[in-house]
């Protein structure tokens, strides 16, 4: 059934195809994580592809255009943060309005750069390991911000589990009232969760317009924000089930479009509705274990907080 | 059935209100209205259609009034869209793209003195309903060749957007006119199920490359594929689809196809206001002009690119269709006899792949 379908290759695209999801979905966990839900991740990550092409074309340099990425998208979410945060505006329509506004002002920043192509960002030149036989192939060929995903992950999973800053802000995330009975600034933490969130969806989207598709058109990332935040969901709030959510989704999405290419003799209809499918069954089994799934999501996720003592 | 039909006398009450006020102005102004299915900054295919309008605007200049709308989705919120723009004072308004189909004639029948164009589809319900479209499987043919002649795998591929007849006939024509060059060909079918996406269309290429095919045609709106061509210094080969994409000459694009509406829209907006205007199923290709073959690269061997152009030129002149038979179905069924040429029916209603393509069309 899998015909001659190279493993190796498959590997290195899903690797390749999962990194705006998970970027952007582990930001999205983070904000879940304190407590406030933010719809816009698809703004922020198209602001996010847009602004950092801008910058890697006009400073010659790819990696500043991630960075360029990171703060443009910051930057709107920063406007999410305070409607939310200081203006006690609804989440869910701020979220909504921020997502039309990021699509909107992409396009307008957008209309002098297409048809550029950005600076190639290079591999990371991992030596040796680079021609070990199946690996090196599939594993060790990728450009830094595939490894840099990967690590940011372990890094939230990490200060999340283990850290004292990770308990305050799941803390705050879970009872607002009690977090700040303790002395916690709980808009000030939430701030920053918002900000983060808003940084790694614009690495995010950078990524798709620097390397996965080189190039800025308008609409360019074309509802992987939506995707992404449905996987926090499947993935109950756990870092690397997010990894593991957009590894399957990934490679699902190349291992289908491979089977059409090779010629397979599955019906093209199910395997265009593979990825979506497969992901959220496996995720929704994954969480279904303990029976606690529905507990996983952060108490007061959506809920506004006044300080009113 | 009774809700729509309530729906529709209200809106057709409403129509008439507010259409009777738009129409009373409209004499000093007329008003072309726009349906886009992506952005106008894709590269392709909304990019080439919002030049038409761009080019009607600059034709009559402060006698017309452009608006359009960018990325509606097709299905039931374009006829809302649709309403909107009747009622909003449009004269006639463009919908270009084959799933605006059943919802431009559900609104056509509210707004009888509103005129409706549709791209690239068969109904015309309604007499202030108009179809037209471009033979763009002639481009195709010209690709086919020299996709024929460029692959070194001997393995071309081509990225599908949906199963309707326009693509299929692309498809078909690609591979017929491929094979003729090179018997050994072998063509290689990703449905993509999406018009624009330029992430999903740049895997799909992407996938097409791993399977080792070296020359990529797109049915896809943006230069995504071209991109993904483009990383692999030099190795494949791929077309401008829609719009010329030229900012690839110098990497993978050899060829394309460029549809040029502007001739189309500034002939019926010019025929509305000066009341020649009349219900017409147009269907031009090379000959006239709404196909172009863009530019073909030094990529392509002078003998090749000698063939292509010869191809382009005999199928302007009506010496050539590249549907000419003998040709059979991929069941093994007959469908044109020795010498035969296609009807226009066979092609607009296409839903079979010919002898040799592999795999099955999606339903």
């Amino acid at each position: 059934m899998f015909g001659n379908i190279d493993p190796a290759l498959l590997i290195a695209a899903l690797m390749v195809n999962s990194v705006p999801i998970m970027l952007a979905a582990t930001g999205e966990l983070v904000v879940e994580k304190s407590g406030v839900l933010n719809l816009g991740v698809e703004g922020m990550m198209i602001m996010g592809a847009i602004c950092g092409f801008v910058t890697a074309v006009v400073t010659g340099n790819p990696y500043l255009g991630f960075l360029g990425g990171a703060l443009g998208a910051m930057a709107l979410s920063a406007i999410f943060g305070f409607l939310t945060q200081v203006l006690q505006t609804n989440q869910v329509a701020s979220g909504l309005a921020l997502t039309l506004f990021g699509l909107g002002l992409s396009s307008l920043i957008g209309q002098s750069y297409v048809g550029i192509k950005p600076p190639a960002t290079g591999d990371l030149p991992l030596g040796p390991l680079k021609d070990i036989p199946f690996l090196g192939e599939a594993v060790f060929g990728h450009d830094w911000m595939v490894y840099g995903s990967i690590l940011i992950v372990a890094a939230v999973w990490w200060v999340l589990k283990y850290s004292r800053l990770g308990l305050i802000l799941r803390a705050v995330g879970e009872s607002h009232e009690a977090a700040h009975a303790l002395g916690y600034k709980v808009t000030r933490i939430r701030m920053l969760a918002v900000l983060f969130g808003g940084a790694l969806a614009g690495l995010g989207g950078a990524y798709v317009s620097l390397v996965r598709v080189p190039q800025w058109t308008d609409g360019i990332t074309a509802g992987a924000g939506w995707i992404a935040l449905a996987i926090v969901v499947f993935a109950s709030w756990r870092p690397w089930r997010v990894l593991a959510g957009a590894y399957l989704f990934g490679g699902v999405s190349v291992l289908q479009l491979n089977l059409q290419a090779a010629g397979s003799v599955i019906p093209v209809e199910y395997l265009s509705m593979a990825p979506y499918l497969i992901t959220i069954l496996v995720l929704v089994i994954m969480s279904s274990g303990r029976g606690k799934a529905a507990l996983a999501a952060p108490a007061c996720l959506g809920q506004n907080f006044h300080a009113s003592r | 059935m009774n809700r729509r039909n309530l729906l529709a006398t209200a809106a057709l009450g409403l129509g008439l209100s507010f259409g009777g006020a738009a129409f009373a102005e409209s004499h000093a102004k007329t008003k072309a209205c726009f349906v886009y299915v992506g952005p106008i900054g894709d590269g392709g295919w909304t990019y080439q259609h919002h030049q038409g309008a761009l080019a009607v605007q600059e034709a009559f200049g402060d006698k017309v009034e452009i608006a359009y709308q960018e990325n509606v989705p097709e299905g039931a919120d374009a006829e809302r869209v649709l309403t909107q723009m009747a009622l909003s004072g449009c004269n006639i308004i463009f919908t270009t793209s084959f799933g605006y189909m059943d919802q431009t004639n559900a609104v056509a029948a509210k707004f009888p003195d509103v005129k409706f164009e549709h791209a690239t589809g068969y109904k015309r319900e309604y007499p202030n309903v108009s179809t037209y479209n471009a033979r763009f499987y002639e481009g195709r043919a010209v690709q086919g060749l020299i996709a024929g002649r460029m692959t070194k795998s001997n393995k071309i591929g081509y990225i599908a957007s949906f199963p309707i007849p326009e693509v299929i006939m692309g498809i078909n024509s690609y591979y017929l006119n491929a094979k003729k060059v090179n018997p050994a060909v072998e063509l290689s079918i990703v449905w993509a199920f999406t018009w624009f996406d330029p992430a999903k269309e740049a895997d799909a290429a992407k996938a097409l490359i791993d399977q080792g095919v070296d020359v990529i045609a797109s049915h896809t709106d943006s230069t995504a594929p071209l991109a993904e061509a483009a990383k692999t210094d030099g190795a494949v080969i791929g077309f401008g689809q829609a719009s010329d994409m030229a900012e690839y000459k110098d990497g993978p694009r050899v060829s394309s196809i460029i549809d040029n509406w502007a001739p189309y829209y500034v002939k019926r907006v010019g025929a509305l206001m000066d009341g020649t205007y009349e219900q017409a199923d147009t269907w031009d290709g090379i000959a006239g002009g709404e196909v172009e073959i863009g530019e073909i690269t030094d990529r392509v061997p002078a003998e090749v690119k000698a063939e292509a152009e010869a191809l382009r030129d005999a199928i302007a002149a009506g010496t050539y269709h590249p549907f000419t038979g003998p040709i059979k179905k991929q069941d093994g069924s007959d469908w044109l006899a020795e010498g035969e040429v296609a009807s226009d029916g066979d092609l607009l209603g296409m839903g079979f792949y010919v002898e040799g393509i592999v795999g099955d069309i999606p339903k």
